[in-house]
């Protein structure tokens, strides 16, 4: 039995017949072909699937798509353009915020809600901050140099030096 | 992964929630942020035939100062009960616990409320409200009634509220003068759930203990108050000898969990630790 859901994703407003049962990543990647948001565990554990509702960063794995119903949800799609990248965007690229990145879009939209938080976090609250993001390759610290690249950014200054770290 | 099929409905007042889940006879379950339900729908524990979600009934999502208590309604966020002003003065101890439930992404969702209904046994908040002191207000169609946090946990997964009923509030007592709360976690280093966590609440009266609430989550199929070391600091001051005295042979390991993340021998030393870290840092606050 499927209902009609009606949601803004990145600014484009959807009406979808859906099951009650069906994910919100499974909408937006295989309804919606937004495939940047990733499937990494599908229990909520490694955050590859976050994205933001209503400003709120989430783990689309983990709500149903009903529950979305007149939500206005940001996928990394919606963040920046390959020819004008967001400042995340552009941490990550400037500061080899990934290998793989498989993890990336999940890293950014969680980094999206912490900065406009927290315009300024300590390297200890981006830390904590992206707890909820799992990422096999980096070991974190460029992930992290990224973030703060981009907080530099967004807040008019200077960024830091974007010299990869190998440890 | 994918749940067996049910239906979804959205309540638009209390009431209507209420009805709707009279109306399926157990059949039916509340969803609110969905963060333990869902996962449990997935590994099909559960199969609910109609999901009724609350998560839009904003009366149910504010803190408020009621009397000498702290009024919690169930839809909070464990975000918003960490960064709540009120809790943070009156209850600090609830508000670090709730900044240490699982990540940014899970407390955006998760409810106080929903929470306390699934009654994990490695859950944060029924430590809290046992050492608290708490009130769980449940609502169903024949009327309100409260349970206190003692009699609300029965087993694992398994509390006092009726199918037919819905946690509403969550009523616990303002920190009085002399009195300190604080809780301490070893938390799996992935999920951050407690391996144990121990919550701990103290008055003192020139510099003597008056009274000790010390309960137990993550170790045993559910939450519990460890009444023997309450006994043992009552009339005592709260010096480092007397609280390792006090928790000494805290949990019987015949009786806690065993797991991949710790035998029971394991944690009944881990509840030892952590309930010297918890009452350490309740007499600090209190004196």
């Amino acid at each position: 039995m499927t209902r009609d859901i009606t949601v803004t994703i990145n600014g484009e407003q959807h009406t979808v017949a859906v099951e009650p049962r069906l994910l919100l990543v499974h909408l937006i990647r295989e309804k919606l072909n937004l495939t940047g948001t990733h499937i990494g565990c599908d229990t909520s554990s490694c955050g590859a699937c976050t994205v933001l509702i209503n400003g709120k960063s989430a783990k689309s794995c983990t709500i149903l798509a009903v529950q979305a119903d007149g939500a206005s949800i940001t996928t990394i799609e919606g963040v920046g353009t390959p020819e004008a990248l967001h400042p995340l965007q552009e941490g990550f690229r400037e500061c080899h915020g990934l290998h793989c990145g498989f993890c990336t879009p999940g890293m950014i939209m969680r980094a999206m809600e912490l900065l406009e938080k927290n315009p300024n976090p300590t390297e200890e609250e981006i830390r904590w901050g992206i707890a909820g993001n799992l990422c096999r390759c980096t070991g974190y610290n460029n992930i992290v140099k990224a973030i703060q690249y981009a907080a530099a950014k967004l807040r008019g200054e200077e960024t830091p030096s974007t010299e990869p770290e190998f440890v | 992964m994918s749940t067996y099929a049910f239906d979804y409905a959205r309540a638009q007042s209390v009431d209507e929630a209420l009805t709707l889940l009279a109306g399926h006879d157990g059949e039916a379950r509340l969803l609110a942020g969905g963060h333990s339900l869902i996962p449990a729908m997935k590994l099909r524990l559960t199969a609910p035939t109609l999901l009724i979600d609350v998560s839009g009934l904003e009366d149910l999502a504010a803190v408020t100062l009621d009397g000498g208590h702290l009024a919690i309604g169930a839809l909070t966020t464990h975000r918003a009960v960490e960064t709540s002003e009120l809790v943070r003065t009156h209850c600090p101890a609830l508000a670090e616990a709730a900044a240490g439930i699982g990540d940014p992404q899970v407390r955006n969702r998760g409810t106080i409320g929903g929470s306390l209904a699934h009654a994990d046994p490695a859950a944060d908040y029924p430590a809290l409200v046992l050492a608290l002191d708490a009130e769980i207000e449940m609502t169903s169609r024949d009327g309100t009634r409260t349970v206190s946090a003692d009699d609300f946990f029965v087993d694992m997964y398994t509390t006092a509220l009726a199918a037919h009923e819905m946690i509403t509030r969550v009523r616990i007592p303002v920190l009085g003068h002399g009195e300190g709360a604080a809780y301490a976690k070893f938390a799996n280093p992935a999920s951050r759930y407690a391996v144990v966590g121990v919550a701990a609440k103290v008055s003192l009266a020139d510099g003597t203990c008056r009274a000790a609430r010390v309960a137990v989550t993550g170790a045993a199929p559910k939450a519990f108050r460890a009444t023997a070391v309450e006994r043992r600091l009552a009339g005592r001051p709260l010096t480092e000898a007397v609280i390792a005295e006090a928790v000494r042979g805290l949990a019987d390991p015949n009786e806690l969990l065993s797991d991949l993340s710790g035998s029971a021998e394991y944690r009944a030393h881990l509840c030892e630790v952590m309930a010297t870290r918890a009452l350490r840092e309740a007499a600090a606050r209190a004196a």
